[in-house]
């Protein structure tokens, strides 16, 4: 047992409970759906730019990209123009490359030591998966907005009709079973969680270096994942109920409408927990990772100067001090000197 | 060599993860021998005004620290918070992933878990939790924080000088932290406390106040260079004399005092001495050295940023002094990171020099066309490409080359197909190291970062295994018994690595091999390279 992760767990259970008890028993919907929600919004929001702003008040003194390639240099060598930008145009390309397909994760190899002999070896589960999880991730979002606008916009729907391509139905006059087209997204995306979390149990530096800070999202968005799936295809909830209730939400008019099964409010919890505790945690890598000075930045400080707007004057061993110091050995050795004594 | 040092199998043997029985933060630090480096000299901290000088030792219970070292520790990280955009970033986004950590050269020799380069940064990030933010504060533990206890500074002093800042981690994090710069921050808030190393501070001090790491005064310097002309006119008949301290010279060498000081480095100096009398007498070529200006490495680096542009400023004062039109830089690691990422920066603008121009091709280093500091392999290559060198690549015919391609010039600069053109010209044998190991994956040399001292023999040795092992791959594979390198460091620890892992492989850098190749006007019949070694076919008149 790791107390890191099990604390983790004990917590998402925890607030699983309270959010599934306050509204089953306590008929708290307003708390669970419509306070607690705003509030995480509001949290969510301030946290996220004052995070950035507190980043980008701190400048930039040196120019310090990562070099991952062939500098420009004279013009027969060919540059690697963008794993070593100069311009940039290469610089845009290299961090889309990284924020869109997780270039630096692609060059990911394992080390292995086995009877003398070093190899490294093929390895790209985990950006493999990485990809998978943020991917899913940003369809399912986006897929939300079918509760929070009215008409719904053609990407959403388009994006839902591609997403939904396997269908389980049998229609005919004696039995119609169906489910609701199945959301590759939502699976995708429980199971990348999982492997995220099984590669921090089972291989062993990874879960040497993990915090309960590391499990507790993935343990979050597993639970979030799990209950929105539960009330898509298991414990159905009042789909017209729903959209009442979230455009009530986006036009500042909520209400709680009757009939809609718990589980929403437990969904609608974790989510709003999920966005309080990301201007706190390590999930900042969304917005950090386009202010990171070795990968946005062009290597060409030796063509064009890069201005540090901290520099300050430093105290320096003048070529004066040196040669009073050294004058007459100077001298002796031929060596030319300013003043001749 | 140390002679308490344990035998390559055993060090091998002992590579693998080690899994401490008990969590990072609950793990004691064990300051072990041979895995550190001796604390600084108080005189050489005290020469350049750095803060507590006093004799200590790393291994005593007391490290004699001013009173308030937490408050200022807190204040200096706070300070750094505000001026690095880098450090903070870094501080806040790590993900803990994992794949930077089998990507450290020190973890897979030491197999210590604090070595990996995400746990190096979090003995950092604990601290900054607990002291800059809100949920470390509130959940303390539970949210990775810990407050900054005697043990946490030593844990610091002890890992921050376990790493090379080479950078090869930065390669692979999907975010881009390089731990390098949380390693250079973190030795920065050390040095706040005068907790350095000796070999960084004393070579600080030597070149503050002589020039040079090694301390070399002005005419010493003359004196070492003349040994040199005697050497070289023995191996070639031709009198290489170079000038020094020379005003009104187009341009200004710098390379490190290495190079003057230590074999192997010494036949690259020799190379360079060869080449620029080439030029001289073909081209009319006008350089100087300076005595002032005789340090291309700088170890303020590996001290403070403070501590750098120090150091670097001589290079500017000096050419400005001299009144060159540009400044030809030697073969260094860092030199050139500082160089390409920090020089122009820190004491630019130089609109005293020109922009530089090959007065031999008349090529224009675009590249450089701001801090006008060109690099000796950028200027050989484009001389080779116009055909400006007569060369006899087959004088090098004994060698079987790979080259290693330092840290610094490879992830904090990207010259790689420079250095490569240049000894692929003057040497018919060369064979490149696995792919993983070479260009921007390239192993350190394990020694870099200040930490190339004699009684860290273990760490270096653990270090350097990666880069040792590749070499040992092409020496069976293709009989390499060459080591070629653009580093001076490299050049001083190379010999030490090899003889311990893969003892038949020689260290070289890049211009020895070019002065053995190059065809000078006026030479004898040569019988032997710079090291005094009979050339391919002459092995037996030898005799």
């Amino acid at each position: 047992m790791n107390k890191n992760y099990m604390f983790s767990l004990v917590a998402v259970i925890f607030l699983f409970l309270i959010a599934y008890v306050g509204v089953e028993a306590a008929g708290l919907q307003w708390l669970f759906g419509i306070a607690i929600p705003y509030v995480a919004t509001i949290i969510f929001v301030v946290g996220f730019i004052s995070r950035v702003m507190k980043w980008a008040y701190s400048p930039v003194p040196f120019r310090i990209p990562s070099t991952c390639g062939q500098q420009a240099s004279l013009p027969w060598i060919r540059q690697a123009t963008i794993d070593n930008p100069s311009t940039n145009g290469g610089v845009i390309v290299r961090m889309a490359l990284e924020i869109l397909l997780f270039r630096s994760l692609f060059r990911n190899m394992r080390f292995e030591l086995k009877e003398g002999k070093f190899s490294y070896i093929w390895e790209k589960w985990l950006w493999l998966f990485a990809l998978a999880f943020h991917w899913s991730f940003l369809v399912v979002l986006v897929r939300h907005l079918r509760f929070f606008t009215e008409p719904v916009p053609f990407f959403v729907r388009y994006l839902e009709f591609l997403d939904s391509v396997f269908r389980v139905e049998v229609l005919n006059e004696v039995v119609q079973v169906g489910l609701p087209g199945v959301f590759v997204s939502g699976i995708v995306l429980l199971a990348a969680v999982i492997f995220l979390f099984l590669r921090r149990i089972f291989i062993t530096q990874v879960k040497y270096i993990s915090l309960a800070s590391d499990y507790f999202p993935l343990f979050l968005i597993m639970a979030i994942a799990f209950s929105g799936i539960m009330m898509r295809y298991f414990v159905k909830v009042d789909i017209v109920g729903v959209k009442e209730f979230t455009m009530g939400l986006v036009t500042f008019s909520p209400s709680v409408p009757e009939g809609i099964g718990s589980v929403f409010y437990v969904h609608v919890f974790l989510v709003s927990l999920l966005l309080a505790y990301f201007p706190f945690s390590k999930l900042m890598h969304l917005g950090g990772i386009f202010l990171s000075p070795t990968r946005n930045l062009a290597n060409n400080s030796r063509a064009q100067r890069h201005v540090n707007p901290w520099n300050y004057p430093v105290h320096v061993h003048t070529y004066e001090e040196y040669e009073d110091e050294f004058r007459e050995k100077m001298i002796e050795a031929g060596l030319p000197v300013e003043k001749e004594s | 060599m140390a002679d308490d040092l344990a035998k390559p199998e055993e060090l091998l043997e002992n590579s693998g993860y080690k899994r401490p029985a008990t969590g990072w933060m609950d793990t004691p630090i064990d300051i072990r021998p041979g895995m550190y480096c001796y604390a600084s000299n108080p005189k050489s901290v005290e020469y350049v005004g750095l803060p507590n000088p006093r004799a200590w030792n790393p291994i005593d219970e007391d490290w004699k620290l001013p009173e308030n070292w937490q408050e200022i520790l807190h204040k200096g990280m706070k300070e750094r918070l505000e001026r690095f955009r880098s450090f903070r970033i870094f501080m806040d986004i790590c993900v803990r992933c994992g794949a930077c950590a089998d990507k450290c050269h020190f973890f897979i020799g030491t197999g210590d878990p604090k070595n990996m380069p995400v746990l190096r940064a979090e003995l950092i990030r604990s601290v900054y939790r607990n002291d800059f933010t809100t949920f470390g504060k509130i959940f303390k533990g539970v949210a990775g924080a810990r407050p900054l206890t005697l043990d946490v500074l030593k844990e610091w002093w002890y890992y921050f000088f376990q790493c090379t800042e080479c950078r090869r981690c930065s390669v692979f994090c999907p975010y881009g932290i390089d731990t390098a710069e949380i390693t250079i921050i973190g030795r920065e808030l050390l040095n706040l406390l005068g907790l350095n190393i000796d070999w960084i501070a004393t070579p600080v001090a030597n070149c503050y106040r002589t020039g040079n790491h090694l301390g070399i005064q002005p005419h010493a310097f003359k004196d070492m260079m003349d040994f040199f002309i005697e050497d070289i006119e023995e191996i070639t008949g031709v009198n290489v004399e170079p000038s020094f301290n020379r005003k009104g010279a187009d341009i200004l060498f710098i390379t490190p005092s290495g190079d003057v000081f230590a074999d192997p480095g010494t036949y690259s100096c020799m190379g360079y001495m060869m080449l620029f009398k080439y030029l001289k007498d073909k081209y009319g070529f006008d350089i100087t050295w300076s005595t002032y200006a005789s340090e291309g490495g700088n170890f303020g680096f590996f001290t403070s940023h403070e501590t750098m542009k120090r150091l670097n400023s001589k290079m500017y004062a000096e050419a400005k002094r001299l009144g060159v039109k540009w400044i030809l830089g030697g073969e260094c690691g860092h030199m050139w990171r500082v160089i390409n990422q920090y020089m122009d920066t820190m004491n630019g603008p130089t609109d005293f020099l020109e922009e530089p121009v090959s007065p031999i091709t008349g090529t224009k280093f675009e590249n450089a066309r701001s801090t006008k500091m060109v690099h000796i392999a950028e200027f050989v290559a484009d001389l080779i490409k116009h055909d400006k060198l007569e060369l006899d690549p087959a004088r090098n015919d004994n060698k079987i080359v790979t080259f290693h391609d330092s840290c610094n010039p490879a992830r904090g600069m990207g010259m790689l197909d420079e250095p490569r053109y240049v000894i692929q010209n003057v040497c018919n044998n060369f064979y490149e190291m696995p792919p993983n190991t070479i260009r921007e994956n390239t192993f350190c040399c394990g020694s870099g970062a200040g930490l190339n001292a004699g009684e860290d023999m273990e760490l270096r040795m653990c270090g350097g295994m990666p880069r040792a092992n590749a070499v040992k791959y092409v020496h069976e594979k293709n009989g390499v018994n060459m080591l070629a390198c653009v580093c001076a460091i490299d050049r001083a620890v190379f010999p030490a690595l090899m003889d311990y892992w893969v003892p038949d492989v020689d260290v070289t850098g890049m211009s020895e091999l070019v002065a053995n190749a190059l065809i000078m006007p006026g030479e004898k019949e040569r019988d032997t390279d710079l090291r005094g070694e009979p050339l391919p076919g002459k092995e037996e008149e030898d005799e």
